[in-house]
């Protein structure tokens, strides 16, 4: 059931050039083939959902978007720039680490598990990336952290360590550690997913607020209001492919695909 | 002739147990501050090194392990000399101990590192930063934490290890209060104070590794 997915209407009209665009994807773990040819376009100011069953590749998918895994084949672009390998001599090659490193800092990502540094408050959290990877100066840094420290709602917290901060002020840092570095597009996945029930609102709102500003974001998310709310376009995965997509409105609505609709089936409520 | 006491012979033999003090530092702060550096060389090797490399670093590490410290000084001091390679007894004892020290240590940085969770690493990429900023500003000052306490252990260890360098005829203070010992017979007395002087300079360092963890308290998950 392989489903290679055409270049979206939108670029196809008008003939730009997507932000991000896979290309027959192709990912395995030792014998496991966890992604078996992915493609997708993402355009500029989108908010692309990532949705699927467990264990459809929507995490392997975003990792290897930003590099942390290998993907034994196909092509990713940024920007028409193809991402972490390059063909030379006829072979491909994975790029040196500091063109690799210089990749990833124009791509942000949230995880799930926030991962912020325990030995850094947040401001510093925020700062890292500004100072030694933007080459900022610290003061130019410090003022570009506070401003997005304020953004995410977290202004007097900004001297306090991770471990002083509850899951979704944590989580709110870790979007602003991503969004400050004025990267091309942010990687978000499941961020809410650790958090409870009653923290959840505030860091959908902060996404909700980078959403509206033009940020381009791939979400992979559980939360099918947000998604409805939100994207601007759903990829549904599963087993390792793209199954369907379009916006949610029409997808949601009339799902084709049998998968889909088992899918969505658990989702009580939410699309009744 | 002045009656004998133990405080008159502690006067009379105040220069020799004081420069047995000063070579046991000695020998402790080369062996120490070497295996730390090394080890922390050969932790790196043993986590992200070129295969080859790291699988030498594990050989030499599981090796110098299984051999008794005193096997390892003998080696370099009476070993050496088969070869009519000549060292004097002070350096062959700190390149046996700082030798060994460094096993343990490498072992120790090594699990410090990979005690470092995977995604601080992921999230350190993400970001943007390249290998070796992610190594000095997000990993290793996680490590040193988690590094403080089996450093001071070892530490600690190699500066009673030192004593051991009294059978190849260094004259740290083990030596320098038999030698005492020799002249005045005060044995239990003698052996008493230098046991009281091992004891502070381990006391010392166990203080230091407490406020230096004290330091990296806030550093909390
Ligand atoms: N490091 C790994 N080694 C081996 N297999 C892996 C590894 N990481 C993921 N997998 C496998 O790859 C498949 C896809 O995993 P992935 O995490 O991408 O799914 P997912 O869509 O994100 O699922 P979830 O909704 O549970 O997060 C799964 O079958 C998983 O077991
Ligand atoms: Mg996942």
């Amino acid at each position: 059931m392989q489903n290679h997915m055409k270049p979206n209407a939108t670029s196809a009209a008008t003939g730009a050039m997507p932000l991000l665009r896979a290309v027959d994807v192709h990912k395995s773990y030792d014998r496991l083939e966890v992604l078996k040819g992915i493609s997708m376009d993402v355009e500029q100011g989108e908010v692309l959902a990532l949705i699927g069953a467990s264990g459809s590749g929507k995490t392997t998918f975003l990792r290897c978007i930003n590099l942390l895994e290998e993907f034994q084949q196909g092509e990713i672009d940024l920007d028409g720039e193809p991402i972490g390998y390059r063909m030379t001599g006829g072979r491909r090659r994975k790029i040196p680490e500091a063109a690799l490193s210089a990749q990833r800092a124009r791509i942000g990502m949230v995880f799930q598990s926030f991962n912020l540094f325990p030995h850094m408050t947040a401001e510093q959290n925020v700062m890292l990336g500004l100072t030694k990877v933007r080459g900022k100066p610290a003061a130019e840094a410090r003022d570009i952290a506070r401003h997005w420290l304020e953004r995410v709602g977290l202004a007097e917290r900004r001297g306090h360590y991770p471990f002083q901060l509850s899951g979704g002020q944590q989580q709110r840092v870790a979007i602003a550690r991503a969004v400050a570095m004025e990267p091309r597009l942010v990687l978000f996945d499941e961020v809410t997913s650790a958090l409870d029930p009653e923290l959840v609102a505030e860091v959908l709102g902060v996404m909700q607020d980078l959403a509206r500003s033009g940020m381009t974001m791939i979400v992979v998310s559980h939360e099918m209001l947000f998604v409805r709310e939100v994207a601007s376009r759903v990829v549904f995965m599963d087993g390792g492919h793209v199954v369907a997509q379009g916006p949610p409105q029409e997808l949601f609505r009339d799902p084709e695909s049998e998968r889909l609709r088992s899918f969505l089936g658990r989702f009580h409520g939410v699309f009744s | 002739m002045a009656e004998r006491t133990f405080w008159t012979e502690l006067w009379n033999a105040k220069w020799a147990l004081l420069n047995g003090i000063a070579i046991t530092t000695e020998l402790s702060a080369y062996v120490v501050v070497a295996s730390t550096i090394l080890g922390l060389l050969g932790g790196l090797v043993l986590v992200y090194g070129w295969r080859p490399a790291a699988l030498l670093v594990r050989l030499y590490v599981d090796v110098m392990r299984g051999i008794p410290v005193l096997v390892l000084i003998l080696f370099w001091y009476y070993g050496l000399a088969l070869f009519k390679i000549n060292i004097p007894a002070f350096w062959a004892g700190v390149i046996a101990l700082a030798g060994f020290a460094t096993a343990h240590m490498s072992e120790i940085v090594r699990g410090a590192i990979q005690s470092v969770p995977a995604g601080q690493s992921e999230a350190a990429k993400a970001i943007g930063l390249r290998f070796w900023q992610r190594l000095r500003y997000v990993i290793l000052p996680q490590a040193t934490r988690r590094v403080l306490p089996p450093w001071v252990n070892t530490a600690v260890e190699m500066v009673k290890a030192t004593t051991l360098l009294s059978i190849i005829g260094v004259v740290e203070l083990l030596l320098a209060t038999q030698q005492t010992i020799a002249r005045n017979y005060m044995v239990i007395q003698f052996y008493l104070a230098a046991t009281l002087l091992y004891f502070v300079l381990n006391f010392a360092i166990s203080r230091l590794g407490a406020l230096l963890e004290r330091r990296f308290a806030y550093m909390r998950y």
